[in-house]
C-alpha cells in the first residue's frame, strides 16, 4: 500500500494516545484506511473535522507532525486463484518471500449473506475421528470451535481435522499464535502435499495484537470469493479467537468504551457473530466453514469469550484427558454439534442417533459410578459392567488418535452393548436392535 | 417542508447530525450516502444536534453527507399479503432483494402492491363504525383477513361508501368514511402504525384463562401457557432453547405464528425457510409456512435493527389478533435485543447501570410483554396473542439483568437445566424449577376440568410432587449410600425416574413422540400415575433399578408408537404383566 501522486498529506496530530491519533480533516470516510508514518491505521471516530485513527500497530515514535495520508478505501485484499500455496500477514502483505498476489480488490469485512438465499447445510464432513463424527458430526457451512484449555493438542487436532475433510480450499487464520505453531502449521501443510489448497493469514506473538483484528476479515473474505467465485468448499481454520477478543478489549479500553463482563466490550457478541457468520452454504454449490479455537482458562466456559462463543456457534467441542486410558478424548458431555440433526441417519445409517445417545448415556452411568467409588460406597453389577464399558468406550471410539469409517463406528458401538448390556438397558427401539444389533454381533 | 440536516459526526452507527428544523425522538430518517439512502432512527436530540441510530453499516460515510427527515416514528405497513413472509427487521421483503448478499439501502416493499385480492364487504353504507371496526375481508392463505378501520382514526364515523365484492388491490379505496364533523377519509387495505405503540382497538383485556395446547408434554403437562400468556425460556447455550422455539412453532395450535429470530443464527432461520414449507399443518392440511410470518434478523445483520425487529413482530401479530385471531408470538432471543440497547447506551455516553445494561431495561421490557394478552373485541369477537421469548442468560446465570427483569414481566418460567442437557433429557425444562402462574388461576384451572378432565389439575400436582420426593430421595440415596437407605427410597426414587422418562423427556426428533395431544397426555399421565401410586415388593434393593428400567423402556416404546394402534397395546399389555410381577395387590389410597 504505496502513496500514489496527489494524495493530501496532514502534517498535524493533534493527540496521540497509546493506539490512536487524533487529526483535523475534512472529506474522510468512516473505517477509511491511513498511512502514518508508513504505518496502516483506519478511520474509527469522526467529530465535525476532528478524526480519530487507530493506528494498528500502535503509536510508539509517532511524532506530531507524522505524515498523515487518507487512502480513500476501506482494508482491502487482492484476490484470484495465485492465493493459494502461500502466506501473508494480518494485512495480506506476502511473508513467504513469494511476489504480490496479481488479483481483483475487495473489501474485507463485506456485507452478509441474505438469509433467504442461504441453504440449510446437508453435506457430512468425514473426519476418521468417532469423537466427531459419530458423536458431533460436522457439516458443511457449520461453525464450530474447539474449547481447549491452553495445554491441550487442539492445533494438532485442528490441523489434523483441516487435511482429513475433503475441502476444495484450507484458509489458516492466525492469530497471536506462536512462531513454533505458525511454522508446525506450515511444515505441516507442506509435507501433506496439500499446500497448493492452503492460504494463511498470520500474525504471531511478535506482531503487535491489534493487528490480529484484520486476520479474520481477511481470511474470511478470501474464503468468500472461492465460496462465491468458483463454487468451491472452504475450510476456514481461526486460532486463537481469545486472543483476538483480547485485542477487541484492548482498542474499546483505549477509546474510553464502558467495559461489560470481564472487561470484554458490550459488542463483543455483535463482533464476533459478525465473524462466525460467514460460515454459510450457497446456492450454487459454494460453503464456507469455519472451524475455531478459542482457549479456555481452566475450563471455565462461563467466561465472557466462550460464553458467547457458544451462542453463535452451532456446537463446540471439547478436548479432555482421560485418565483412565491416559489418551485425550472429544468429552462426549460438554461437546455438541448442532447441525448434527440435519445428517445423522439421513447421510448415515439409520441406526446412528439411538445408537450415538445410548453410548454416551452409559458412559455417564459409568461416571456416576465413578463418583460412588470417590464417595465409597459399593458398586452394584451394573455400575461395574458400566465402568468396563466406558473404558472400552473411550479407547476405542472417543479417543482422538482414531481413523475409521463411520459405519466401523456405529458397529463397534453396538459390540460393547453386546459386550455388557441386554438390549433394556440400551433403551434402543426394539426394532433397530433387531435390524442393526443382533446382524454385528 | 420536512427537515433537512448534515452528518457532522460518526461513532460506529451512532451519527450525529446538525439539523434545521423540528425533529422528534424515534424520528426517522434517511442519510444520502453515495447512490443509496440508509435508513436511521433519532435517539437523542441535543441543541441542534439529532443523535441517530443508523440501521446498516457506515463503512465510507463521510461528514457533511446530507439527511432527510421524515416526520413519522418507526412504522409497519399492515394489510393483506403478510402471512407467509420472510422479512427483515424493518419489515423488509427478504424475498424481494437481489442478489446473495445484503445491499446498504436494499429497501423492498413489505406487501404486493400489484396484487388483486378478492374483497367482500362486512360493513354497509350507514353503518356507525370506529377504529378497529371490520370493514370488509379478503381471504389470506386460509385466514379471512379483515379489512379494518385505520387504528390512527379517532373518534365516531359513518360508513357513505363501500365497494361491492370484487377484487381489488390493496392502494385501492375500498371505503369512505365521514367523521363527526362531516369530512370524507378514504380507506384503503393497508394501513401504517408506529411499531412502539400498542394496538389497543379492543374493548378489554381479561386475565386469560383459555389452555394453549403445545403437544409438548412438560409444558402442557406441568407448565401450561394459556391464549394471550406469556413465558420465557432462559438457558445456557447448548441447552435446546431454540429446539424448543421450533417444536412451539410446529405444534402449537394457534392461527398463525409470528417468529422474530432477533440476533441469532442464520442457520436457524434457514431451517424454518428449508422446512416449513414442507411440512403439514395437522389443523388446517396446509402447509405450516401458511400460517407463519418471520422476522429475520439475524446476528450479523444491522445491530440497531435488532431492537425494530421484536416491535414489528408484535404490531404485526397484534394486528392479526385485531381480526379475532389467535396469534403466539415467538422471539429468540430478547437478551440480543437488550445487548444491542447496550450498545448504543453506551456509544451515547449514558451513564450504566447493572452489567452496563441501561438502567431503564427492566420498564422496556416489562412494557414489552405486556403488550401480548387475551382481548375482547368490540364486535365481541376474542383474540390473542400468546408471547414467549428466549433469555441468553451471560454465562447461564440466572441473576443477570436481562432474565431478571423478564421474570418480572413474563407469568409462566421454563427454566431450562444444564445438568439436564448434559445427560440428553430432552427437552430440558427442570419440571420442578419452572413455573406457570396461570396453574393458580381459578378461571384456568375451571376451563381445564371441563375441556381435558375434572382430575387434571391434581394429577399434574401429584406429578409434580412425585418429581419433588424423588429428588430429595436421591440426594439421601447419595449422601447415605445404596444400601444406608430403606428399599422404599430407591422405590421413590425410580418412580420419579418413570415420571421424568416418560412424561418429561420427549424426542423432538421422532415423528410420533415429538408432538403428544393432550388427550394422550392425559391417558400416559394416568398411566404413570397409577404406577407411582402401586406399591412392589423388592427383596433387595438391586432389584430396583433393573425393574423399572424395564418399565421405563415398555413405556417409552408406546411413546414411539401409534396411539392406541395394535403396538401400542402389545407394550401395554406387557407392561401390566411386568406391574404384577411385583406389584403389591392392594393400591395406595391418595
Amino acid at each position: 500500500m504505496e502513496t500514489t501522486a496527489f494524495q493530501k498529506i496532514h502534517t498535524k496530530i493533534d493527540q496521540i494516545t497509546k493506539a490512536t491519533c487524533s487529526l483535523h480533516a475534512t472529506g474522510v470516510g468512516n473505517e477509511e484506511m491511513a498511512l502514518v508514518n508508513d504505518r496502516l491505521a483506519q478511520v474509527v471516530k469522526i467529530e465535525g473535522d476532528l478524526v480519530t485513527l487507530q493506528v494498528f500497530s500502535g503509536t510508539e515514535g509517532i511524532p506530531t507532525n507524522a505524515e498523515v495520508v487518507f487512502l480513500g478505501h476501506a482494508p482491502q485484499l487482492a484476490v484470484s486463484d495465485e492465493l493459494a500455496g502461500r502466506f501473508f500477514n494480518a494485512y495480506g502483505q506476502p511473508i513467504d518471500g513469494g511476489p504480490e498476489v496479481d488479483g481483483k480488490l475487495i473489501e474485507i469485512g463485506g456485507p452478509s449473506v441474505n438469509p433467504v438465499r442461504r441453504k440449510q447445510p446437508s453435506e457430512l464432513i468425514a473426519t476418521g475421528i468417532a469423537g466427531i463424527d459419530l458423536n458431533n458430526t460436522l457439516v458443511t457451512g457449520q461453525k464450530i470451535p474447539f474449547f481447549a484449555d491452553p495445554d491441550q493438542p487442539y492445533n494438532q487436532v485442528m490441523a489434523m481435522v483441516a487435511l482429513r475433510a475433503k475441502a476444495d480450499k484450507i484458509i489458516l487464520g492466525g492469530m497471536g499464535i506462536t512462531n513454533d505453531d505458525y511454522l508446525f502449521f506450515k511444515n505441516l501443510f507442506e509435507n501433506a502435499g496439500a499446500i497448493d489448497r492452503i492460504i494463511s493469514f498470520v500474525n504471531t506473538t511478535e506482531n503487535p495484537p491489534v493487528e490480529r483484528l484484520l486476520v479474520p476479515d481477511m481470511a474470511l473474505s478470501a474464503a468468500e470469493y472461492f465460496a462465491v467465485e468458483k463454487n468451491q468448499n472452504v475450510l476456514v481454520l481461526l486460532t486463537d479467537m481469545t486472543l483476538y477478543a483480547d485485542a477487541l478489549s484492548i482498542v474499546s479500553n483505549r477509546m474510553d468504551q464502558i467495559p461489560s463482563k470481564d472487561s470484554m466490550p458490550g459488542s463483543l457478541y455483535s463482533d464476533l457473530a459478525k465473524l462466525y457468520e460467514k460460515a454459510v452454504q450457497f446456492p450454487d454449490g459454494g460453503s464456507i466453514t469455519i472451524i475455531a479455537v478459542t482457549t479456555l482458562s481452566g475450563g471455565d466456559i462461563t467466561h465472557a469469550i466462550p460464553d458467547n462463543t457458544g451462542y453463535i456457534t452451532e456446537g463446540q467441542l471439547f478436548l479432555r484427558k482421560e485418565t483412565d486410558i491416559g489418551k485425550v478424548i472429544i468429552d462426549p458431555f460438554r461437546s455438541l454439534s448442532r447441525l448434527k440433526q440435519l445428517v445423522i441417519g439421513k447421510k448415515t445409517r439409520e441406526d446412528h442417533p439411538q445408537v450415538m445417545n445410548a453410548a454416551i448415556r452409559l458412559y455417564a452411568d459409568a461416571a456416576n459410578a465413578k463418583t460412588k467409588i470417590e464417595n465409597g460406597f459399593d458398586l452394584t453389577d451394573y455400575d461395574k459392567r458400566t465402568m468396563s464399558f466406558a473404558k472400552d468406550y473411550a479407547n476405542e471410539l472417543l479417543a482422538i488418535d482414531i481413523n475409521i469409517e463411520i459405519d466401523t463406528m456405529i458397529d463397534t458401538a453396538w459390540r460393547l452393548f453386546d459386550k455388557y448390556f441386554s438390549p433394556a438397558e440400551t433403551g434402543i427401539k426394539a426394532e433397530l436392535v433387531e435390524k442393526y444389533g443382533k446382524q454385528i454381533v | 417542508m420536512a427537515t433537512t440536516g448534515k452528518v457532522v459526526g460518526i461513532i460506529s452507527n451512532l451519527v450525529v447530525v446538525k439539523v434545521n428544523g423540528p425533529v422528534s425522538q424515534n424520528e426517522i430518517c434517511y442519510i444520502d450516502h453515495e447512490a443509496v439512502k440508509l435508513m436511521a432512527e433519532v435517539i437523542r436530540i441535543g441543541s441542534e444536534n439529532a443523535y441517530i441510530q443508523v440501521f446498516e453499516s457506515t463503512r465510507g460515510l463521510k461528514t457533511g453527507t446530507p439527511v432527510e427527515f421524515t416526520g413519522h416514528m418507526l412504522e409497519a405497513i399492515l394489510g393483506p399479503g403478510i402471512l407467509s413472509k420472510n422479512f427483515d427487521g424493518l419489515q423488509h421483503d427478504l424475498d424481494k432483494m437481489e442478489g446473495v448478499f445484503l445491499q446498504k439501502g436494499d429497501y423492498t416493499h413489505p406487501l404486493e402492491v400489484d396484487k388483486n385480492w378478492s374483497f367482500k364487504p362486512l360493513a354497509k353504507v350507514g353503518d356507525e363504525v370506529e377504529t378497529g371496526s371490520w370493514l370488509g375481508e379478503v381471504t389470506e392463505n386460509w385466514i379471512a383477513h379483515k379489512i379494518m378501520v385505520p387504528f390512527t382514526s379517532k373518534g365516531d364515523f359513518k360508513v357513505t361508501k363501500i365497494v361491492a365484492s370484487g377484487d381489488y388491490k390493496i392502494e385501492d379505496t375500498i371505503a369512505v368514511l365521514e367523521d363527526a364533523e362531516g369530512n370524507n377519509h378514504p380507506v384503503s387495505m393497508i394501513q401504517k402504525w408506529p411499531v412502539k405503540v400498542p394496538i389497543k382497538t379492543y374493548k378489554n383485556k381479561p386475565r386469560p384463562a383459555k389452555f394453549l395446547e403445545t403437544g409438548i408434554r412438560v409444558i402442557d403437562s406441568f407448565t401450561p401457557i394459556v391464549e394471550g400468556g406469556t413465558g420465557f425460556i432462559p438457558g445456557p447455550f447448548g441447552t435446546g432453547k431454540t429446539v424448543l422455539q421450533h417444536a412451539l412453532s410446529k405444534q402449537a395450535d394457534a392461527d398463525m405464528i409470528v417468529v422474530a429470530a432477533c440476533g441469532e443464527r442464520a442457520n436457524e432461520v434457514v431451517e424454518i425457510f428449508a422446512e416449513f414449507p414442507e411440512l403439514d399443518d395437522p389443523r388446517t392440511g396446509r402447509k405450516l409456512m401458511e400460517r407463519t410470518t418471520i422476522i429475520a434478523n439475524t446476528s450479523n445483520m444491522p445491530v440497531a435493527a435488532r431492537e425494530a425487529s421484536v416491535y414489528t413482530a408484535m404490531t404485526i401479530a397484534e394486528y392479526y389478533r385485531s381480526m379475532g385471531l389467535k396469534i403466539l408470538l415467538l422471539a429468540d432471543s430478547t437478551s440480543r435485543w437488550a445487548q444491542a440497547l447496550r450498545e448504543m447506551s453506551n456509544r451515547m455516553e449514558e451513564l450504566p447501570g447493572p452489567d452496563a445494561f441501561p438502567m431503564d431495561l427492566p420498564a422496556i421490557i416489562s412494557n414489552f410483554y405486556s403488550r401480548a394478552g387475551f382481548v375482547n373485541l368490540k364486535n365481541g369477537e376474542t383474540g390473542s396473542v400468546t408471547f414467549i421469548g428466549t433469555v441468553s442468560p451471560a454465562g447461564g446465570n440466572l441473576k443477570e439483568p436481562v432474565t431478571e427483569a423478564t421474570k418480572k414481566a413474563a407469568r409462566c418460567f421454563y427454566a431450562l437445566s444444564q445438568n439436564r442437557a448434559d445427560s440428553k433429557r430432552y427437552p430440558a425444562i427442570d419440571a420442578v424449577e419452572s413455573y406457570s402462574k396461570y396453574l393458580e388461576y381459578p378461571e384456568y384451572i375451571d376451563y381445564v376440568s371441563k375441556a381435558i378432565s375434572p382430575n387434571w389439575v391434581d394429577n399434574i400436582l401429584q406429578a409434580r410432587n412425585s418429581l419433588v420426593r424423588g429428588r430429595e430421595t436421591y440426594e439421601q440415596i447419595n449422601i447415605l449410600g445404596d444400601d444406608g437407605v430403606p428399599i422404599e427410597y430407591h422405590e421413590i426414587f425410580w418412580k420419579s425416574e418413570v415420571i421424568d422418562f416418560v412424561i418429561l423427556q420427549q424426542d423432538a426428533f421422532d415423528k410420533i413422540d415429538a408432538s403428544t395431544p393432550i388427550n394422550r397426555q392425559q391417558y400416559m399421565l394416568e398411566k404413570v400415575l397409577t404406577i407411582n401410586n402401586t406399591r412392589f415388593n423388592f427383596e433387595h434393593f438391586e432389584e430396583v433399578n433393573p425393574y423399572f428400567k424395564k418399565i421405563i423402556n415398555v413405556l417409552k416404546q408406546m411413546n414411539y408408537s401409534e396411539f392406541e394402534s395394535e403396538q401400542f397395546k402389545k407394550f401395554e399389555k406387557e407392561l401390566e404383566e411386568i406391574i404384577n410381577e411385583k406389584a403389591v395387590v392392594e393400591t395406595e389410597q391418595l
